[in-house]
């Protein structure tokens, strides 16, 4: 194994102090004793035991809950569909138009999306809530799934779909027979990042929602404005832990199955 | 009804299953098949030979529906298919990449088409062990693609494109992974299955002798055309141009200038024969035995021959000659016979290098006289000995290289010139007792029905 010399010690100690010290902190004042922030006087789980009696913020989980579930739902049918269109249909005129279409909300600054969003349900009346809520984040999350599930087609090889259309399945049979199930961990995958991401969104959420329709991170946002309690601590890291585990697991089935899949198409397809 | 020769092509009655007409297929500004027409007739077993590129795989696609001709028509049963989406063709095709479904077993393989078109749970259950049972796979139904041998899955491959028994079979390249046993088993398999069953199969391969094996009729292809289409045994013996001579089997080509064949004295001081009379039964024919080995063609034939195939294969009489006059199994056997060959007259003279005797090629076309021609010779038609041989055609070489294949041996003569002209000569004897090695001076010798002469491609 190659030793590792001490600038690369170094900068990698950094980067990673960088990107995780203030998580952790966060994570250890969550089970502070002390209301204080600054003062460290013990380990405790009682914020965690508070925030269970907190209905505001339970109120808020389950609407952060379900507005999860619905819009990544959504999006990963509608980002499934169009990374298929995306990818089979060809060289047709206007594809490279569409697909930078599709994916332009990964660049686009949220604040931007989210107004015009919200000018969006103004104009057309809809009522702010947790519909308007799915709506958004299905909008933004479902690029994220047609990028996952179009980088997985572009490597399926057509001809077996083609081979279904021979021996008699109808293009809808092709793709729920054959296509669906192979490309079916990516289509997890990308499921487990729109719910995660969805999970996690302030400035959508906050520009789309009304008062009915309050999310974690609103809630978390705005409680803190009035200081910063061991409660929230507690909340923002029980998010920290489904977020990783809903990034790792996507990543990992991901993984998993780019290994099989390429094990077995490799042995189902000569040279 | 008796027996007859199966030859739907030779009858102007009979309709074609398959007709392509004019068929052109561009990709962008590439043209992968060019204004191609064809005829397939039903039970054939039709080989699609040419070098990789060509298009076969693209004229397959078009007939099972996943390609649309940019132009022309493709009937099948006199009726244009252009339209009918794939799922609803009775065409099946075992893909050349195989394309079984991962995610499902062997079983499930087979069992996917059948599944599309009937509920019926025995039926799908019987059919599926029936094609297991004919492919050999019936231990390993249970296991998935990734878990066979590659030979295991072109069986697969091709047990699924046949569990529905389509009208129509398309086999891009089916035998390719398997081992040459069980290749020649599976051709036998296949075209057992297609006599049961009447399919009418198209297949590609790469591989002319299966080609030769199983094919009713053979094209030969060469970027997006074809080049010929006819039986095996013509495309083999009658080749229509250098490019077919040369795609199909082993060949020598000595290009020349060809010139109308003077009646050359030695000749007409051998056999002072006649002009060839359709009489039969030459006093000279060297074989005496006409009854099996030398079917006489029927009235079309004789019509075909005179038509259309003489210029190629010259007189009638002449084409059985070849076949008749096949040079002696082994170079040791040929004797300094003082029996004069039987040399047909008539003609044309190939002058092949300055300053050497022109080469007698009594099946050639006259009409090709002052042309540059090209004398397509196959090897096992040049015998090889250390004395001087009585042929008609008569080459000094040196021996270059000697292959060894077992029953047969080729020897790669350079002859005077720096040609290199091979020669077959089967193996009668051990290797230790054979009498020509590597850097003797032979003789190459042929008949004057040996070759055929044809027009040095553009
Ligand atoms: N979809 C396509 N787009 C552009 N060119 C294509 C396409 N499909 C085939 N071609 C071209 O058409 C030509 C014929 O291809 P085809 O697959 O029919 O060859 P083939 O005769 O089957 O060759 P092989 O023996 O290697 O399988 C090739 O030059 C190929 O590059
Ligand atoms: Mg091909």
């Amino acid at each position: 194994m190659r030793r590792f010399s001490w600038f690369n010690v170094t900068s990698l100690t950094l980067g990673f102090a960088f990107l995780y010290l203030p998580m952790v902190l966060l994570v250890v004042y969550s089970f502070n004793e002390s209301r204080l922030v600054t003062v460290w006087a013990g380990f405790s789980t009682k914020w965690y035991g508070e925030l269970l009696q907190n209905e505001e913020f339970l109120d808020a989980a389950l609407v952060t809950l379900k507005v999860g579930l619905m819009s990544s739902t959504l999006a990963t049918i509608l980002g499934t569909m169009a990374a298929y269109v995306l990818v089979r249909a060809g060289r047709f005129r206007g594809r490279t138009l569409f697909s930078g279409m599709i994916y332009a909300p990964l660049v686009m600054p949220e604040v931007i999306t989210g107004l015009s969003l919200l000018l969006l349900f103004i104009g057309i009346g809809l009522d702010r809530g947790v519909l308007t809520i799915v709506l958004a984040h299905t909008t933004f999350s479902m690029c994220y799934v047609s990028v996952v599930v179009s980088s997985r087609l572009s490597s399926f090889d057509t001809s077996l779909e083609e081979a279904a259309l021979d021996l008699g399945a109808s293009p809808f049979e092709a793709f729920r027979l054959v296509t669906l199930p192979i490309i079916a961990p990516a289509v997890i995958s990308g499921w487990l990042l729109a719910f995660t991401l969805s999970l996690d969104d302030l400035v959508i959420a906050s520009f789309t929602t009304g008062p009915s329709a309050t999310t974690l991170p609103i809630k978390i946002f705005s409680a803190v404005r009035l200081g910063v309690s061991p409660e929230i601590n507690a909340l923002s890291t029980i998010l920290i832990g489904i977020v990783t585990v809903g990034v790792i697991s996507a990543s990992l089935i991901t993984k998993r199955a780019a290994v099989r899949q390429a094990r077995e198409e490799q042995a189902a397809v000569r040279s | 009804m008796a027996e007859t020769v199966f030859a739907p092509w030779t009858d102007p009655e009979a309709k074609p299953l398959i007709q392509f007409k004019g068929v052109t297929k561009r990709f962008g500004d590439f043209t992968a098949i060019d204004n191609l027409t064809l005829d397939i007739y039903a039970r054939e077993f039709f080989a699609l030979l040419g070098p990789s590129g060509c298009g076969k795989t693209t004229m397959m696609r078009m007939l099972a529906g996943f390609e649309t001709p940019t132009e022309g028509q493709i009937l099948l049963n006199g009726q244009d298919i252009g339209a009918v989406p794939p799922n609803k063709r009775a065409v099946n095709m075992m893909f050349q990449s195989y394309a079984l479904f991962p995610h499902l077993t062997v079983w499930d393989n087979i069992a996917f088409g059948l599944r599309r078109e009937t509920r019926d749970k025995d039926a799908i259950n019987a059919r599926v062990e029936e094609m297991l049972r004919l492919t050999r796979l019936t231990k390993f139904a249970k296991r998935k693609p990734h878990q066979i041998s590659g030979g295991q899955r072109q069986r697969v491959a091709l047990a699924r494109s046949l569990a529905k028994a389509p009208k129509l079979l398309l086999l891009d390249e089916p035998l390719g992974a398997l081992d040459r046993k069980l290749r020649e088993e599976t051709q036998f398999e296949l075209m057992d299955i297609q006599e049961k069953t009447g399919t009418t199969f198209i297949i590609v391969t790469h591989d002319q002798e299966e080609a030769m094996t199983v094919a009713s009729r053979v094209a030969v292809m060469d970027e997006g055309r074809i080049v010929q289409v006819a039986t095996p045994d013509v495309i083999y013996e009658a080749p229509n141009s250098v490019y077919v001579a040369d795609f199909i089997g082993d060949v020598n080509l000595i290009p020349g200038q060809a010139a109308v064949r003077e009646t050359a004295p030695e000749a007409a001081e051998v056999v002072a024969e006649p002009a060839p009379e359709p009489t039969p039964a030459a006093a000279s024919d060297p074989v005496p035995d006409t009854g099996k080995e030398a079917p006489q063609p029927n009235a079309f034939g004789i019509w075909l021959h005179d038509n259309m195939l003489k210029p190629i294969l010259g007189e009638r009489r002449a084409q059985a000659e070849p076949l008749k006059q096949l040079p002696p199994p082994a170079p040791e056997q040929i004797k300094a016979a003082p029996v004069p060959q039987d040399v047909p007259e008539g003609g044309v003279t190939i002058t092949w290098a300055a300053g050497k005797a022109p080469l007698i090629a009594a099946n050639g076309d006259t009409a090709l006289a002052g042309e540059k021609v090209v004398l397509a010779l196959r090897p096992e038609k040049v015998s090889i000995s250390k004395e001087r041989p009585d042929h008609p055609n008569i080459l000094r070489g040196k021996v270059i290289d000697i292959a060894y294949l077992g029953n047969i041996s080729t020897y790669h003569v350079e002859i005077e010139g720096g040609t290199m002209i091979k020669a077959q000569a089967a193996n009668t004897r051990r290797l230790s007792r054979r009498g020509i090695t590597w850097e003797d001076d032979v003789w190459l010798g042929f008949t004057a029905t040996a070759g055929v002469v044809l027009k040095e491609d553009a």
